[in-house]
């Protein structure tokens, strides 16, 4: 194993880039329109300069420090960046170029320094006036030609408070998207559950396919334009919602109407669904493949910029539209005959089926509505973040938090519990990782089954 | 094709330690679901409370893996009475809800990067398996030669897990035939008429999610002392729907109805997976790479998994040895 020759450069590019998460109300936090900012932070304002490959033999940790609210990013100069080892010794420490870069030497051949484990600290005495970090320092381990782009989140300094705020603002903006596309399958989630009494384990499966289906069609060579306009991807969304509406109609068709015949229990449909979303996840995979895909279009879009948050036009379709179709969904229940007929049967199954209600048609319709929902959710989240072959899965469970917080088989409870869960997940990252952005939605359930066991907007019923 | 591997692989996962796993797990289950009527969605997380307990203890306080596996077992219980208080009131598939929200919430808190410095984030703790390695009487292989062939290790982890399903096999069967275990049936058949003779409903459903919990707890040790590690990824939701199969073959509410389906379970998954592999493996394999390569074939046994849970729950609900009577339950 002589995977390193002496003469190979083994560099370690670490790119230390000042994103400010929060514009700021602040007169310097956002470049004024004009493009010639006198405000601006670095007064130098040179370009950042792209990190230059560097031929000698020595381990280094080479880098950048950008100021990520311009564009085009400026380099910071005169920031001192100092390199520790695990014990917190200093190792080597260094001061950025006016282009913005700078090279740490490492002591030793570079094959000592392998595996092990460097902190890269900025110096906050040393940025510019008007900025407070984060984060300032980050932890690297030196792999064989492996790049590791490194991101300090550094916020305004300005009056405390107004960045949080902007920031909260810039995370509901997140947390509508995702609210909006968690309501389209927890409608269809809870009209099933309302109508059949299937808690249904498969409904992940069905938001997956939506995904899936707009992915073939995007796949398909050639492209279909409107008025010189290319429209293939929303051409592949209107296409996953019209076949996910019929791969409802088959699930009822072929598994569910026959299981209700034959008297099968919900408790042995549940299991049943189960199996099938087993069943479906692999065959997804297996036609799919595991990795996460992108549509064609629209994957990298610029963002508009509304006073201090940041817009992406798709997030904003996204939210217009997906209101638009719950507004038109929730419109049909209220106001249609079937509309009515499905509250009816979701409300007392035996006493509409003897009030002449076709029960298995408005059954069937649920199935096929409630597909078409989740598909087109599935649709338009690949479209927002992409998507792999379990993204539904994944969802499944905050579609049954959001179905359980609202009320279980209540239609407008499903769309409360979505937006609540949906908001919660993007806002709890402003006090915690991350991370735990799911798990803090799952305990929100929990509590409140603690304190309204029926839910938020359920009828309370004693069982037990 | 290799038939005699294909027997061999299939006879030792059958035999092995992961079946002794699934076949623990799903004793609690069957308490939980075969016996009372509960069902719970998150027995991964009870196994991972108790298996990360006792191994976060050895790994960072130096604790002996006994006072480690006593402090999960309380861990576990009161694990079972969070769950349990909100949700054995309501409905049936409010607890489902439930238990497999708090399975996921166990699991992301315990693999976060953030507590990487404890719970070794993703990958992980590895390094406590010391002790139980120690006592281990192996010191060669043992097996039937041309059948089955296990470790020394690996027939000491054996040892140990088969003789724990032998001992929970027994604790159900005794407490099953007991007066306590006729009112947790008839709580399954029909609840009212259990609280009309003025039983605590309530209180004997929390009874059995805590037995059933302590017996998924042991499963989880048993994950820890299989790999010589745990992490997050043992622990994944599909466990406990694994779980759920191996109980439904062997059929619910029977003693001996989680052993006889962990056995089958595991024979059938690892000789679909080899006998796939073996047919898209090699220069002329009996599937033309068009229709399967190899990612795809390791696919295919999960596939036969979900289709094989649904047929087996539409057409033998009882599953092999179960009565037919005694799964009439449904939900409220």
């Amino acid at each position: 194993m002589h995977a390193v020759s002496p003469r190979r450069l083994v560099a370690l590019v670490l790119l230390l880039a000042f994103l400010a998460t929060a514009g700021g109300g602040t007169a310097h936090a956002v470049s004024s329109p004009e493009g010639e900012g006198t405000t601006t932070p670095a007064p130098a304002a040179e370009p950042c300069a792209t990190i230059r490959d560097n031929d000698d033999d020595k381990l280094q940790v080479i880098g950048r420090v950008c100021d990520r609210r311009e564009r085009p990013q400026v380099a910071v100069p005169d920031v001192r960046i100092v390199v520790e080892d695990t014990e917190g010794e200093p190792v080597g420490e260094s001061t950025t170029e006016p282009d913005g870069t700078f090279v740490v030497d490492l002591e030793g051949e570079s094959i000592d320094n392998l595996g092990m484990t460097f902190t890269v600290k900025v110096d906050e005495e040393t940025l510019p006036e008007d900025t407070k970090p984060e984060i300032t320092e980050r932890d690297v381990t030196f792999n064989l030609d492996r790049d590791q782009s490194v991101t300090f989140p550094i916020g305004d300094a300005g009056p405390g408070s107004a960045g949080f705020w902007t920031q909260a603002l810039q995370l509901s903006i997140g947390g509508l998207v995702f609210s909006v596309l968690l309501a389209m399958g927890a409608l269809g989630l809870s009209m099933i559950f309302g109508t059949t009494g299937l808690t249904n384990f498969s409904h992940g499966e069905l938001i997956t396919f939506g995904a899936l289906v707009a992915f073939a069609v995007d796949r398909i060579p050639g492209q279909i334009s409107v008025g010189g306009a290319d429209v293939t991807v929303i051409f592949a969304v209107v296409v996953a919602f019209a076949v996910s509406a019929g791969f409802g109609w088959l699930n009822d068709m072929t598994l569910w109407r026959p299981l209700r015949r034959r008297g099968t229990g919900v408790i042995a449909m549940m299991i049943v669904s189960i199996g099938l979303s087993i069943f479906l996840r692999n065959i997804y995979q297996y036609f799919a493949g595991a990795n996460a895909q992108n549509y064609s279009q629209y994957s990298a879009v610029t963002p508009w910029e509304i006073g201090p948050v940041l817009l992406t036009p798709k997030e904003l379709i996204v939210i217009l539209f997906g209101m638009a179709t719950l507004l038109v969904a929730t419109s049909l229940l209220a106001y249609t005959r079937i509309g009515k007929a499905t509250r009816a049967v979701a409300d007392n199954t035996a006493l509409s089926a003897s009030t002449g209600i076709n029960v298995e048609r408005v059954i069937n319709i649920v199935w096929i509505s409630g597909a078409a929902l989740a598909g087109l959710a599935g649709a338009l989240l690949g479209l927002t973040q992409g998507f792999d072959y379990q993204i539904g899965f994944k969802l499944l469970l905050l579609v049954f938090a959001s179905v359980v917080l609202g009320g279980l088989g209540t239609i407008w409870g499903a769309i409360t519990g979505a937006f609540i869960i949906g908001l919660l997940t993007e806002l709890s990252t402003l006090f915690v990782s991350a991370e735990f952005k799911f798990v803090g939605a799952l305990l929100v359930l929990i509590i409140v089954l603690l304190f309204r066991p029926q839910g938020l907007l359920g009828k309370a019923q004693r069982v037990g | 094709m290799d038939w005699h591997s294909l027997l061999t692989s299939s006879l030792e996962q059958a035999l092995g330690p992961t079946a002794v796993i699934y076949c623990l797990a799903a004793i609690g289950l069957n308490v939980h679901f075969g016996y009372t009527g509960l069902l719970n969605f998150g027995q991964a997380g009870f196994m991972m409370v108790c298996g990360y307990t006792m191994v976060a203890m050895a790994t960072i306080f130096d604790w002996s893996l006994w006072l480690g596996l006593a402090l999960g077992l309380v861990f576990t219980v009161v694990f079972a009475f969070i769950l349990g208080v909100p949700t054995l009131r309501l409905r049936a598939d409010y607890l489902a809800i439930v238990t497999i929200a708090a399975a996921e919430i166990v699991r992301q808190t315990a693999g976060a990067a953030k507590f990487s410095e404890y719970f070794g984030g993703q990958d992980g703790m590895t390094g406590f398996i010391g002790p139980f390695r120690a006592v281990n009487p192996y010191s060669s292989e043992v097996g039937i030669p041309g059948l089955f062939m296990f470790g020394p290790y690996t027939i000491w982890v054996m040892t140990v897990g088969w003789s724990l399903v032998a001992a929970s096999c027994l604790v159900v069967w005794m407490l099953m035939r007991s007066p306590w275990g006729r009112v947790l049936k008839s709580i399954r058949e029909d609840e009212d008429a259990v609280r009309s003779l003025g039983k605590n409903v309530y209180s004997y459903k929390m009874q059995a999610l805590v037995l059933g919990g302590i017996f998924g707890a042991l499963a989880g040790v048993m994950t820890g002392l299989r790999s010589a590690s745990i992490g997050p990824s043992f622990f994944a939701t599909d466990v406990t729907f694994f779980a759920y199969t191996v109980l439904l073959i062997g059929g619910a509410a029977r003693v001996l109805g989680p052993v006889a389906g962990a056995l089958i379970f595991w024979f059938l998954i690892t000789a679909l997976g080899t006998f796939f592999e073996q047919a898209t493996g090699g220069t002329d394999p009996l599937i033309p790479a068009w229709i399967m390569d190899a990612n795809q074939a390791s696919l295919m046994r999960f596939i036969f998994l979900g289709l094989g849970l649904m047929l087996l729950m539409i057409f033998r609900p009882q599953g092999i040895f179960g009565d037919r009577r005694e799964l009439a339950l449904d939900a409220r």
